[in-house]
């Protein structure tokens, strides 16, 4: 039409006019103004066409837009979208074209457009959503050497460590491609002790004692401190009495839970709660919750003789003390010179008369004070301090391998030390607690287990029933399984330091441990043992002979097991000793008496000679029954 | 570890007269229940390092096969001996002291701190005084409570007090259960 012409009148006209319209517009309205840069005819027709499209595009563009089929061309150079200037290249092309198709591409363009945004924006949606709910993966060997030249990102560790919980919960469904379980557990590792501050050696001891969600919690609750907790001293005043005057003072406290009598727990104070007149006149002690425990599983009675060996500061010495009422007699001993005056004062300070303190080395105590002369013994051991991390970081970092073993052979000495110190005739006692503040096994279960094979001792119930029972396996451990009565406490279970308790009861003065110890543990090897006494002495050495006698051994024990076991082990000694059988039953040696009686822990006298003699009657019996059916295997 | 020898025995008996009076008696013939005997024996005073310990028979007997060097305490200390010879009771015999004490001031709460960070007492701390308290008498300090905080000298007698200024000293203080948290080391 007429456009050819009028956009030659037009170049002329507006191209100024264009320029400042350009600078006035913002960029949308100059986006749109491409879109409808190809439009031709006057002026006016041009307004009735902008109108026109306005009416019919959905865009907030304002009216007074001068539709020039230039405007492209010069606005095209500082547009930012590239795609609408091809657009509009293309069109200012398709300028001979028809309006109408015109209206009808530019629609299209439009709608295209919109699309186009769309769909872009929906892909970029999917692709967030892909992302985050991608399996988590694993970080590769460039990745982790570049995280270790930049500074700790302490979000993504944290993020890291909490997503590779969440996979370890499930490794079958959630794990990534070729990862093994090793895989996530060494990253694990690597995370937790960059993000909490512990070397590698107790990261493996922690990850090798708890699954991977306690560990979390417990490292969690390390962070944090233990409630203060304090202990009334019942030589000078009572709970009930104490709680009235500290909240007076302004001290905000509860009992501390319902197993303990003289406990009370600090929630917040107005006064320093180490240095009120309470306080210093000896009323109470600050001690931590933990600390209560061995010695309510020592449980003293009055006039008794107790030695505590390793009493620094002297907590669980005034305890006892209290416990006992100033009566009997305690021995409170401690190795390191520097902690002696911190015991001697708090002892003074409660008000305890009837203590004895010395500087000696645990080891050398039964030299001192004489063996098989105390009633209880408390050994509080020195170790790592594994369990009390929330009170001292630098355990995170300063322990490592062979610092526990050498904790752990300390502890060892010192147990047997204790264990020789303690008289296992003693009217009312006879005990020995050992407890310390660790968690690791080398230190708790593995030095009770030594004990158990060194010395004439057995595993009691230490009356701690909120805690968890000890281990009886771990890793490549076999402990006895009277273990399970000693117990663990933890920080983010119990809410009171990591500590390990354990009350053992000695059996008799002698030196040596009691067979019945490994009778329990290995029965099978005792049958075949029993079994072979049995052979020699009158019995057929036939091999299936042997093998009947076996079985019908494991039989009978079902049927009458406690008095086979006993038969058996009386046996066993007997052979061993190369004494007649007679000899076991009758009381003339007092160990042989006292071995027979500690084994049958259950049963308090010998078996008598009548009952052997019928067990053994019984037994050939059961042979001969054997050896018929044998035969009629045969036939 | 040995008993205390004639002269030593006769300065700490001086001390303790001064403040339990006639009721030293009492501390020396009391039968004590510690031990594992279970028949009471008696208290004996015994001296190690210097120090003077108040124990019961039964701890002395079986004290004696530790040795000098690592023995450290024995029952209640009841006092030093200084290096010229002079005996002074130290808090940790404030436990005997208070139970029997003749002379006793008890003080007032506001002036319970100033007394427990080692000054001596003022009048106007004062709430209550037994009668009968004479110059350079040994007095127990309590607080109103009954919790003995400490002891000390009376600088005045009772009648004295009464008519002296409230600014004016009335105990000049020996030792003080403070003790336990400003001087641990020097114990």
């Amino acid at each position: 039409m007429a456009g050819p012409k009028l956009s030659g009148k037009k170049l002329g006209k507006t191209p100024t006019k264009k320029k400042q319209k350009k600078e006035a517009l913002p960029p949308k309205q100059v986006e749109k103004e491409e879109l409808f840069s190809d439009s031709e005819g006057t002026d006016e027709d041009f307004q009735e066409k902008n109108d026109d499209k306005e009416v019919n595009s959905d865009s907030d563009m304002s009216s007074d837009v001068d539709d020039d089929p230039f405007a492209a061309d010069i606005l095209a150079a500082d547009d930012d979208d590239d795609g609408s200037d091809a657009r509009s290249d293309s069109d200012v092309d398709s300028d001979s074209d028809g309006d109408d198709t015109d209206l009808v591409k530019k629609s299209k363009a439009i709608d295209d457009e919109r699309e186009r945004e769309e769909k872009e924006g929906d892909e970029e949606l999917q692709l967030n959503i892909k992302e985050e709910a991608d399996d988590f993966r694993l970080p590769t060997a460039e990745e982790l050497e570049e995280e270790t030249h930049r500074p700790p990102d302490l979000s993504n560790l944290q993020r890291r460590i909490k997503e590779i919980v969440r996979v370890l919960s499930n490794l079958k469904s959630l794990r990534q491609e070729g990862a093994t379980r090793k895989d996530y557990i060494d990253q694990l590792k690597r995370d937790l002790g960059s993000y909490y501050g512990y070397n590698e050696f107790l990261i493996d001891a922690l990850v090798e004692l708890f699954p991977p969600v306690e560990l979390i919690e417990l490292i969690e609750a390390f962070e944090k401190p233990r409630p203060i907790s304090l202990r009334t001293n019942t030589l000078k005043t009572r709970r009930r009495d104490l709680a009235g005057v500290l909240l007076n003072r302004g001290v905000n406290l509860d009992p501390l839970s319902k197993w303990s009598k003289v406990g009370l727990v600090v929630y917040d104070s107005q006064v320093p709660v180490g240095a009120t007149p309470e306080y210093m006149a000896g009323h109470y002690m600050l001690q931590s919750a933990s600390s209560f425990l061995p010695v309510m599983a020592l449980a003293p009675q009055e006039n008794e003789r107790v030695i505590d060996m390793a009493a620094a500061p002297g907590g669980k010495t005034t305890y006892v003390a209290a416990l006992m009422k100033n009566s009997g007699i305690i021995y409170a001993n401690e190795m390191k010179e520097s902690r002696l005056k911190s015991l001697a004062a708090n002892l003074h300070r409660m008000g305890v008369t009837n203590t004895i303190v010395c500087n000696y080395d645990g080891r050398q105590l039964p030299k001192v004070l004489g063996q098989n002369t105390a009633d209880r013994i408390l050994l509080d051991a020195p170790c790592s301090g594994t369990g009390v991390i929330s009170k001292d970081e630098s355990v995170k970092t300063s322990k490592t391998a062979p610092d526990i073993q050498n904790c752990s052979q300390l502890q060892k000495e010192l147990i047997l030390a204790a264990i020789d110190m303690v008289d296992a005739n003693s009217k009312s006692g006879g005990y020995i607690v050992y407890s310390t503040c660790s968690i690791m096994v080398d230190e708790n279960e593995a030095v009770i287990d030594y004990a158990l094979k060194k010395r004439d001792v057995k595993l009691v119930p230490c009356g701690l029933d909120f805690g968890r029972p000890g281990f009886i396996r771990f890793r490549q451990h076999r402990f006895h399984t009277s273990l399970d009565k000693t117990r663990r406490f933890y920080p983010h279970v119990h809410n009171m330091d990591g500590f390990f308790v354990a009350k053992l009861k000695k059996m008799s003065n002698s030196k040596s441990a009691k067979s019945s110890v490994q009778s329990e543990e290995i029965q099978g090897v005792e049958s075949i043992e029993s079994s072979d006494q049995q052979n020699t002495e009158g019995a057929d050495d036939k091999h299936s002979e042997q093998e009947g006698i076996a079985d019908e051994n494991g039989k009978l024990k079902e049927e009458v097991a406690v008095d086979k076991k006993r038969k058996r082990d009386v046996q066993k000694h007997s052979v061993k000793k190369g004494v007649g059988q007679n000899s076991s039953v009758t009381k003339t040696g007092k160990s042989e008496n006292q071995l027979v009686a500690t084994k049958k822990r259950e049963k308090k006298k010998p078996p008598p000679r009548e009952e052997i003699a019928k067990a053994r009657e019984e037994k050939r019996q059961a042979l001969r029954e054997a050896t018929r059916k044998a035969m009629m295997k045969k036939k | 570890m040995r008993p205390l020898d004639e002269q030593e025995t006769t300065q700490v008996f001086e001390k303790l007269h001064k403040f339990v009076g006639n009721n030293l008696k009492n501390i020396v013939e009391n039968p004590s229940h510690e031990g594992p005997d279970n028949s009471p024996g008696r208290y004996c005073f015994r001296l190690q390092k210097n120090r003077v310990y108040y124990v019961s028979e039964s701890l002395v007997k079986r004290a004696t096969n530790i040795k000098r060097d690592n023995l450290v305490s024995l029952g209640t200390q009841l006092g030093k001996f200084t290096k010229g010879g002079k005996f002074h009771l130290t808090v940790q015999s404030l436990g005997l002291l208070a139970e029997n004490a003749k002379h006793k001031v008890w003080l007032k709460p506001t002036s319970e701190m100033s007394f427990l960070y080692g000054n001596n007492v003022l009048k106007g701390g004062v709430g209550r005084i037994t009668e009968s308290i004479s110059e350079h008498d040994g007095v127990v300090v309590y607080s109103m409570s009954d919790v003995p905080l400490g002891f000390g000298v009376a600088a005045k007698s009772t009648q004295d007090c009464r008519k002296m200024d409230p600014n004016g000293i009335v105990v000049l203080h020996q030792a003080d259960i403070g003790e336990y948290l400003r001087m641990e080391d020097d114990l």
